[in-house]
């Protein structure tokens, strides 16, 4: 099979329907809106306060979670991995190459990226509306509601941002999830599995359907800053 | 349902505002009654912020004290005292959505929310602005809307901090004759400007700072006439003292 004939397989393999072909399409995205959404339920109310909070070693943590945004995909999954095995502390559990394992991975490394950009939004909007939230009387933790909600645009964007990173990675859901045809089996590791074996139309349908879900993740990332815009004026 | 609690008068002593071991505001003391317009004036930099964040509460004092008729200016549970900042604080919402935030802070019920805002942006001329972004107003509306939702708290003393050094002629005179308004209904009002002519159009009162320091308490028209101290006298003539 030449590229062209590789091609056009892909694509029929896209608009046929296959129900092998969309199960992959499935979990993954499955996996990866749970995970971006278990992060930005503990991430945004945890940027907040770290926000707004005043303790020893703060600093320290601020830069610890900056530098996990960068945490590669393979060490997320190789510490959820030693979370999980069977010698590990969760093992009992028996979670390890499931999907839920997979979700916990990519948690993982969602988190530090809502978390710091909640962190980073929040403590500029505070500084801005400081006076007038003390004024009214919410000072403290009661003024994060109206923190997070007037960032709600920029924040939609940091929880976007989260969600491409985690739709993009191969290492980590490759390593708890282990790849298994009609379980485990996300785009990515299906892409990188089906290339090696030269299942070439299943790789680049499902690499099609990769770059159109970044395409629109950011043109709502777009919408969200351009909507944004207007209210920050 | 008028006023029965008075949170007036504020009694402030010896207050000290002090950073880096400098005293920035050093040993004001003055009591303030109910009514009038009491303008606190002086060059910048003389304290007049930090005075009247001080009073509002939003700054804690290095000594001295802030005493109200009624417990930190609360009376059954409500802050009676608000406060409007040299550059207005607006969130990023509509102008409704501004005030509806405010009466919220402040526990009200929704009906009696949507009451309040609706009288407010009635009275300070905002009822066809109220669904606009309140960041894409000018600065006239952001200021008229910031005292707007300061307004529909119903304080007895608004503390309001150079509300017109970033607006136009117009916009300012706007601002002055809401405050007169207010001034007539018995609201007490505290301001600070370093705006001469403004003082002599507004003032009851003048508390005149000059590096942290409380240099004259005086009734407008004497002070205008002829202060007593040299440098308030070079203050009025126009030589700012530093
Ligand atoms: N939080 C602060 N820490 C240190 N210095 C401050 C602080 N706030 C104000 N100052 C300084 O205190 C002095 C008085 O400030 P301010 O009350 O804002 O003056 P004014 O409002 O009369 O112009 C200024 O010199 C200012 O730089
Ligand atoms: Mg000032």
């Amino acid at each position: 099979m030449d590229i062209s004939q590789s091609f056009a397989a892909a694509i029929g393999l896209i608009l046929g329907g296959d129900p092998a072909f969309l199960a992959i399409v499935g979990l993954s995205l499955t996996v990866t809106l749970s995970a971006v959404a278990i992060a930005a339920l503990i991430g945004l109310p945890l940027g907040a306060l770290l926000a707004l909070a005043r303790f020893p070693g703060r600093g320290a943590v601020i830069v610890l979670v900056n530098a996990l945004m960068g945490l590669p995909p393979v060490v997320a999954g190789l510490l959820v991995f030693l979370l999980l095995s069977r010698s590990g502390p969760l093992g009992p559990l028996g979670l390890l190459f499931t999907p839920t394992a997979m979700v916990a991975a990519q948690t993982l490394l969602v988190l530090p990226i809502v978390i710091a950009i909640t962190r980073q939004l929040t403590e500029d909007l505070h500084g801005e509306y400081r006076e007038h939230l003390a004024s009214i009387g919410l000072t403290g933790i009661s003024a994060i509601p109206t923190l997070l909600w007037d960032g709600r645009f920029a924040l939609a964007t940091a929880i976007l941002a989260g969600f491409g990173r985690a739709s993009a990675e191969v290492g980590a859901v490759l390593i708890v999830g282990g790849n298994i045809a009609g379980y485990t089996r996300t785009m990515t590791t299906a892409i990188a599995l089906e290339t090696s074996k030269g299942d070439l139309p299943l790789a680049l349908g499902l690499g099609i359907v990769l770059i159109l879900l970044t395409l629109a993740i950011n043109a709502v990332t777009y919408g969200a800053s351009r909507v944004g815009a207007r209210f920050a004026g | 349902m008028r006023d029965t609690l008075s949170v007036l008068p504020l009694t402030v002593t010896d207050l000290v505002f002090a950073a880096g071991g400098r005293p920035l505001v050093d040993g004001i003391g003055f009591t303030l009654p109910k009514g009038g317009l009491t303008v606190l004036i002086g060059p910048n930099g003389s304290g007049k912020s930090l005075t009247l964040r001080l009073c509002h509460g939003l700054l804690t004092p290095t000594s001295g004290v802030v005493s109200w008729a009624a417990a930190d200016g609360v009376v059954g549970g409500v802050k009676r005292h608000a406060m409007v900042f040299q550059k207005p604080v607006m969130l990023r919402r509509s102008a409704r959505a501004n005030m509806l935030h405010a009466l919220a802070a402040f526990g009200l019920s929704r009906s009696e929310r949507a009451t309040r805002c609706a009288e407010a942006l009635e009275r300070f001329g905002l009822a066809g602005l109220a669904e606009r972004p309140a960041r894409l107003m000018s600065g006239g509306e952001q200021q008229r809307l910031a005292i707007a939702r300061a307004w529909a708290l119903r304080p007895q003393v608004l503390f309001l901090d150079e509300p017109t050094s970033q607006l136009d002629p117009g916009a300012t005179r706007q601002i002055e004759e809401m405050l007169m308004a207010l001034r007539g209904e018995g609201m007490t009002l505290v301001m600070a400007t370093h705006d001469m002519g403004q003082a002599r159009r507004l003032a009851d009162r003048v508390l005149f700072l000059n590096r942290g320091r409380l240099g004259e308490d005086a009734a407008a028209a004497p002070f205008f006439a002829g202060p007593a101290s040299p440098e308030a006298r070079a203050f009025i003539a126009g030589d700012l003292v530093w």
